[in-house]
């Protein structure tokens, strides 16, 4: 009882003296922010904003003359074919990035928490979870270059097994094919994505509560029933940051499209973010490619935007229907 | 913000879900099912899956020390009729592989380090101080974090090669530890928003400054959130490919990662090169992968905001 009321008088003090503290509390942090303020405004703020007002001129880079031309580089990109392909492309490397890893991840997640972790325990699990994610830890110029090799069409080694195993004649050419290239370029970017979204959603899962999964059993909910009413609601917070990251990753992607094809053969694996680097280094087009490096920001930041919004939304309905309920 | 929020609770959750889990796990793997054929089925499909996906890896263990020669004549899936070295030799003179591992490490160190630090400094006056604005602030260093390298990379570019630092590294180390920084900011931002008020008062009443109160009140409270994310920005830096294709042009300034992806279609790539180069350049990356596993799994979720 004294305690409580102790407790209490302290509170009441504490309440009182409210302000004086936070005015002592929050003064003299400011400075702390300075450094990075300055790094920040520095490397990203105004290089960012100096690339906006570059896309508005005509320039070759260096030393040579800038020419203002306005919002002609834009309206060139309107009718740019390479442009178009490029950004089309984009919607082959989320599907690669970041839709057929949240789909596989999430089976997979679930199948190593909910089963082979309870049947063969938690260390199979956790070892195979490893064994998933080590592609993503990779270095992509290493992991390009033997990707380069696996799927070279003279000595590469899917190939080599094709031609000295199972005797067929003519082998693909999967880089040099444009049918096929930008599927190669995606097979490596699912190879080095799966893992990823298994270890968000195996360690989301830990979070859920056991016995929901227990009263399921119980009332005979089979696995597949578990996974759609338990898994899949409890953990969709990490779906949407594994869908925000990825597709943001997936808009951005460039150094497996160096390493494997350089945006060939024919553009056909051409994307964005590569478009813009041969313009600014290989074709001195400086202000072309900021035009382009704009346009796929601004896509980013409306991409990221729809996303976020979509989460906000379905966030505030659950929290709705908690409080009908 | 509810996107921040529920990244927020992630992350906090992560680090205690992961002990709950295992505890979880141990208590589930003590109760004996009964036998069951379908058990095996999925294992073998789970394990299948796992040598898929390690399977380029094996790929290339198996043809770094084969000879030209005898790959063309056995092909890929043999194993090597003799122990060959060769591969490695080359790759190691053409690289001069350790000016370019001690480049990568000493990058990596240095931008990690900064990044963390200045991480440190703006979530103490952003999560802590909680200084005007800090709210948009957190928001704009989480969109700074989304931000595609192309759309800012000229203008850098030109910059440093203005002051003369065209070929330098610490372009990379700046250019990283700042946007490693946005990231590290946006997280321990929100960690430290809810770090507990009653131990600054009483620092406060001790009579600590500012200063001392991050370093003997803060920052051991922050130092295994503070660990995570140096070893993230260890590995990204280490794995960085972008930047260093623009800014490191010369073979004594070159990263690991760059210096084999510069080799591509040069005449010494024959199979047996590739593959042990790909070995080689691989390894440090498996060896802080294996120190490293825990700390990884507990914060990729960091990961998983970038």
């Amino acid at each position: 009882m004294s305690r409580t009321a102790t407790s209490a008088h302290n509170k009441r003090e504490r309440n009182a003296n409210e302000k004086i503290y936070e005015k002592r509390l929050r003064s003299g942090y400011g400075r702390y922010i300075i450094p990075g303020a300055i790094g920040t405004v520095v490397i990203l703020l105004i290089p960012f904003v100096a690339n906006i007002w570059i896309s508005l001129h005509n320039w070759r880079g260096g030393r040579s003359k800038m020419k203002f031309i306005g919002l002609d580089n834009y309206i060139k990109l309107i009718g740019d074919e390479k442009f178009w392909t490029s950004f089309s492309n984009s919607i082959y490397m989320i599907v690669a990035m970041a839709v057929i890893p949240l789909l596989i991840g999430l089976i997979l997640s679930a199948v190593l928490f909910d089963y082979i972790g309870r049947e063969f325990g938690g260390k199979t699990s956790s070892f195979l979870r490893a064994c998933y994610y080590i592609p993503q830890i990779l270095p992509v110029g290493v992991a390009g270059i033997l990707w380069n090799w696996i799927l070279n069409s003279q000595t590469g080694a899917i190939n080599r097994i094709l031609a000295g195993f199972f005797g067929v004649e003519k082998t693909p050419d999967w880089l040099g094919d444009p049918d096929l290239a930008i599927y190669a370029v995606m097979l490596m970017l699912i190879w080095s994505q799966i893992g990823y979204p298994v270890v968000i959603f195996m360690s989301a899962l830990g979070r859920v509560d056991p016995e929901l999964y227990e009263a399921a059993a119980l009332d005979g909910a089979g696995w597949w029933r578990r996974f759609t009413a338990i898994t899949l609601p409890q953990i969709k917070p990490e779906i949407f940051v594994v869908v925000l990251t990825c597709t943001v990753a997936a808009l951005k992607v460039f150094g497996p499209v160096y390493m494997l094809t350089k945006g060939g053969p024919q553009s056909s694996t051409l994307v964005p973010s590569y478009y813009s680097y041969i313009n600014f280094f290989g074709k001195s087009q400086i202000g072309y490619g900021a035009a382009i490096a704009s346009v796929l920001a601004i896509l980013i930041a409306i991409v990221a935007a729809v996303i976020m919004v979509f989460q906000n939304r379905s966030a505030a309905r659950e929290r709705e229907g908690a409080l009908n309920a | 913000m509810s996107m921040s929020s529920s990244v927020k609770n992630t992350i906090q959750g992560r680090m205690t879900a992961i002990e709950r889990k295992d505890q979880i796990k141990r208590e589930t793997a003590n109760r004996r099912k009964p036998m069951n054929p379908m058990r095996w089925v999925i294992l073998v499909a789970c394990v299948l899956l796992a040598l898929i996906i390690l399977s380029p890896l094996f790929l290339m263990v198996l043809n770094a020390f084969k000879t030209s020669t005898d790959y063309t004549q056995n092909g890929p899936l043999s194993l090597p009729s003799e122990l060959y070295f060769g591969g490695l030799v080359n790759f190691w003179k053409a690289t001069n592989f350790p000016i370019k591992f001690w480049n990568s490490l000493w990058i990596s160190v240095v931008s990690a380090l900064l990044s963390v630090g200045l991480s440190l400094f703006n979530a103490y006056a952003l999560g802590i101080g909680r200084v005007r604005g800090s709210a948009w602030i957190v928001a704009l260093f989480m969109i700074l974090t989304m931000l595609p390298g192309e759309g800012f990379i000229y203008p850098l570019f030109y910059m440093f090669n203005a002051v003369g630092m065209g070929n330098s590294q610490w372009t990379i180390v700046i250019i990283c530890g700042i946007i490693n920084m946005a990231f590290g900011t946006y997280l321990l931002s929100s960690v430290m928003s809810t770090f507990p008020k009653e131990l600054l008062e009483a620092a406060q009443i001790d009579g600590a400054g500012r200063w001392r109160t991050l370093w003997g009140v803060v920052f051991p409270i922050m130092k295994s959130n503070c660990a995570v994310l140096f070893i993230f920005f260890f590995i990204w830096t280490w794995n960085e490919f972008y930047f260093t294709l623009i800014f490191l042009t010369s073979g004594d300034t070159q990263t690991i990662p760059l210096a084999i992806a510069s080799l591509q279609g040069d005449r010494i790539m024959d199979v047996p090169t590739i593959n042990a180069g790909s070995l080689i350049s691989l390894v440090p990356a498996f060896l802080f992968f294996l120190v490293f596993q825990r700390t990884l799994t507990k914060g990729i979720t960091a990961g998983a905001v970038k």
